[in-house]
């Protein structure tokens, strides 16, 4: 069963120096919520952010992940 | 029914509906929270679209992700692109983005209504016949 830490973990590590926080928002290992600020999502739709977030978990998210709620934005605010 | 033919769908429910909504059951009786929050906001701009619900069939869920690239539902189609799923949908909504995207008025009480789910009388979503049963 995932964790919020390493599902934080691994968004780091696909987005090097984001900041990063994931929240397990039910408890129970498969419901969560992240909000990363990334200079990666600069010049990106909101929808290119967001799969480039789904794209570090693949086939998980739907899976062992029912549900990942993120929230993307760039270090200068805008989203 | 054969995969090609979900595919086939799928995609011309997307051509020929310019608001298209794709969820885990239906406007008037949501299967999840996430699905519930995106009908809710098309329901508060008062736009008519199209729902298919997903579940009836696990191939539909996967031919559509296939085809989008969007892992999640639901997915939100505006004459014919992926706007997103529930988190960019309330985002769009809130900021007023999505009643410029779809040529409505934005309501003045824009964050309260998205927690509603109630349909609008006479301007409410268009019933998709679901072949897929």
């Amino acid at each position: 069963m995932p964790t919020s830490d390493e599902l934080k973990q691994r968004i780091e590590a696909a987005l090097p120096g984001a900041l990063v926080s994931v929240e397990d928002t039910t408890g129970g290992g498969d419901h969560f919520r992240a909000e990363i600020v990334s200079d990666r999502f600069d010049g990106l739709t909101r929808i290119q952010q967001h799969k480039l977030v789904y794209d570090v978990f693949g086939a998980e998210v739907g899976g062992p992940i029912h549900a990942l709620s993120i929230k993307t934005s760039t270090p200068g605010g805008a989203s | 029914m054969t995969n090609t033919e979900i595919r086939e769908f799928i995609d011309n429910a997307i051509a020929e509906n310019p608001v298209m909504l794709f969820m885990k059951g239906s406007p008037e009786q949501p299967a999840c929270g996430f699905s519930a929050r995106t009908a809710a906001c098309l329901n508060a701009l008062g736009v008519r679209y199209a729902a298919l619900d997903i579940l009836p069939d696990p191939r539909i869920r996967e031919e559509l992700s296939g085809l989008s690239g969007w892992p999640t539902i639901p997915q939100l189609f505006v004459k014919g692109e992926l706007v997103g799923g529930a988190d960019i949908v309330t985002e769009m909504y809130e900021s007023g983005e999505l009643a410029e995207l779809l040529e409505a008025d934005q309501p003045e009480d824009a964050e309260q209504v998205a927690a509603q789910s109630e349909a609008p009388v006479g301007n409410g979503p268009l019933p998709l016949e679901n072949r897929l049963d």
